[in-house]
């Protein structure tokens, strides 16, 4: 077809008004079911780190300028634990998140992984069942781990060919135990002053990071 | 006449697309999502599979609409109708393949400049029917989705012994670079190599 200038505008302005059209109309149709998978992601990954529950409330917080956010999760009137989604940048691919699961006493319950960018076969091990970062902390105390691996000199086991990786997953971690002070309030008072002071060692572990 | 014709090549539009037309092996397009997604056989059969259905789509349409589009602009009206349809897939993925969707990740928005799509649109699709331009998307997304299901397999089992997500029970001997960037490079040379070694007799 010729090109004329009235023809090419009218051509793209009907092309591009139909296609927004559909999309738009796609979008409205699967809004709702985008959120729906979304919650549905979040609550599966709540219930994977937690023991049964019947309702969360959820709280969100800012720690060293990353938005955290915790689910405490209620069994009738008992608290049965608190689930921390945390974050870190320091992976080998950027960005990390996890969903951290602590017993209303402190013990590390369960980790999950929510995304990775990390090299396949080395550091997306930490996705792995029963993976050396995993069961290094499981079961342990939060308020007695120190998130430093062997290399650094803490006590924590790495993933092989990883220590990078190992460093941001435990960094995302030790920022979940955080915000896990803060949520559960009771408990801040005793560790209000270890609480400082991991907030501290974030930002030093954070700092080794990029020196890497 | 030219009908009698267009009825003997249905079957050998599909068939071209698949060897002798082959997207990856043979026309070497779309190496960007070739070489990025394809760490896992699953991974490089989902992002083929989301390729084709945009092929199909915007194939159809575009040959139903290439009389109405003045020859100046086409290629900004290919566009946009390719990235609507590209739109609408990722929507409908994140809605209904969540876990899918979330391992192709930033590979779907990158459809839209995929040069098999646009290339289809013009080489293809732009000159011929409906019917025709439907046939030559399922063929040219099935050799895109076969080239990278089977490049994924083999990184897959060389790189991390295991196949579509099944563990082989090797992955300690296997050299990891295969899963690796530098992998997609070795694997895809040597399969081109072998495909064309092969489509040749």
């Amino acid at each position: 077809m010729k090109s004329t200038l009235f023809n090419m505008v009218a051509v793209l302005f009907t092309i591009t008004l139909i296609a927004s059209a559909g999309v738009g109309a796609v979008n409205m149709l699967t809004e709702d079911a985008i959120a729906e998978a979304k919650a549905l992601a979040t609550k599966e990954a709540v219930a994977n780190v937690l023991p049964a529950f019947d309702n969360n409330e959820q709280s969100e917080q800012m720690i060293d300028d990353m938005p955290i956010k915790v689910y405490k999760a209620v069994k009738g009137n008992d608290v049965v634990g608190y689930a921390v989604e945390s974050m870190t940048k320091n992976g080998f691919g950027g960005v990390i998140r996890l969903m951290v699961g602590f017993s209303p006493e402190g013990e590390i319950l369960n980790v999950n992984v929510l995304e990775q960018a990390e090299t396949p076969g080395l550091g997306t091990k930490m996705c792995d069942e029963g993976n050396a970062l995993l069961s290094s902390i499981k079961g342990k105390n939060s308020g007695d781990v120190e998130f430093k691996v062997k290399k650094d000199g803490g006590e924590l086991d790495a993933l092989t060919a990883a220590t990078i990786s190992s460093r941001a997953y435990y960094d995302a971690v030790a920022r979940a135990r955080e915000a896990y002070w803060v949520a559960c309030g009771g408990k801040a008072s005793a560790d209000g002053v270890s609480g400082a002071t991991s907030t501290n060692k974030g930002s030093d572990a954070q700092k080794g990071g990029e020196n890497e | 006449m030219p009908r009698k014709e267009a009825k003997m090549n249905k079957m050998q539009i599909v068939l071209s697309g698949i060897l002798k037309n082959n997207p990856t092996f043979v026309l070497v397009l779309g190496m960007c999502p070739t070489l990025g997604t394809t760490t896992s056989a699953i991974n490089g059969m989902g992002m083929g599979v989301a390729t084709m259905a945009v092929l199909i789509m915007s194939n159809l349409v575009i040959s139903l609409i290439k009389n109405f589009i003045p020859d100046k602009v086409r290629i900004p009206a290919f566009i946009v109708v390719i990235a609507s349809f590209v739109t609408i897939i990722q929507m409908l993925m994140q809605a209904y393949v969540p876990s899918l969707y979330a391992a192709l990740g930033v590979f779907i928005p990158l459809i839209v400049v995929n040069c098999i799509i646009l290339g289809r649109a013009e080489a293809f699709a732009s000159k011929n029917g409906p019917i025709d331009s439907i046939l030559d998307g399922v063929g040219i997304g099935l050799g895109f989705t076969l080239a990278l299901t089977a490049i994924g397999a083999v990184r897959e089992v060389l790189g991390s012994g295991a196949i579509f997500g099944y563990s082989l029970g090797i992955a300690d001997y296997m050299p990891l670079v295969f899963v690796l960037a530098p992998g997609a490079f070795f694997v895809l040379g040597y399969m081109m190599v072998l495909f064309n070694k092969l489509a040749k007799k």
